[in-house]
């Protein structure tokens, strides 16, 4: 299975906006920053077409060590989750993409 | 933060560009990942995550209202997994506030 990298999303921007292919590899560098410090605020990213990007607080809660058995407290911390939106689901099971749009 | 947010703040760091060609450029972005996965494909960008696809079997499911069993066909969901950097960026915060406490 073929792996789709920074390297090939610059390619696209690039034959398909026209710019020059640095110029092209720092907006997607760009894109990714923007979006990174938004999350890093605890903001969502809401892309529509696309899905969402939010940030869920986890509580303290007391895990264990599957190894040895001894109970280690895990401390409360930040996940980022991600939603498709309808139509990204749709598209990926080659259905036809729902009219109305929700970013997830 | 919507893509239209996401589109001004770029056009602001680049005033050189026309924000025709950033929201082009945006788009590109997204619809290029989600035609990959469409393809069945990883897409996997160091320090920011990976997207995959996975598929989920066919199940008999229940309508909630009614209780009536329906069948679920198999079917491909998208995944997002944060990466190493991204994840400790978005976590560095409740990390400060517990050592706090």
């Amino acid at each position: 299975m073929s792996t789709v990298t920074r390297a090939s999303l610059a390619e696209h921007i690039y034959t398909q906006v026209g710019l020059s292919r640095n110029e092209s590899a720092a907006l997607l560098e760009a894109v990714l920053d923007q979006m990174s410090a938004a999350l890093e605020n605890g903001d969502s990213v809401k892309i529509s077409g696309f899905g969402t990007f939010s940030v869920r607080q986890k509580g303290r809660r007391v895990g264990r060590n599957p190894k040895t058995g001894i109970e280690v407290p895990i401390l409360p911390r930040s996940v980022l989750i991600f939603r498709p939106s309808q139509v990204l689901k749709a598209r990926i099971n080659g259905m036809e993409v729902p009219a109305e749009d929700d970013a997830g | 933060m919507t893509k239209s947010e996401l589109i001004a703040e770029l056009a602001s760091a680049n005033p050189h560009l026309r924000s025709g060609d950033i929201e082009l450029i945006v788009s590109t972005i997204f619809d290029e990942i989600s035609a990959a996965l469409a393809r069945n494909e990883r897409v996997e960008l160091r320090g920011f995550g990976a997207f995959t696809v996975k598929q989920r079997e066919a199940r008999v499911g229940r309508n909630p209202r009614t209780g009536e069993p329906v069948s679920v066909d198999e079917k491909m969901v998208p995944f997002f997994k944060a990466g190493k950097e991204l994840r400790e960026r978005v976590n560095i915060r409740a990390v400060r506030a517990a050592r706090r406490s």
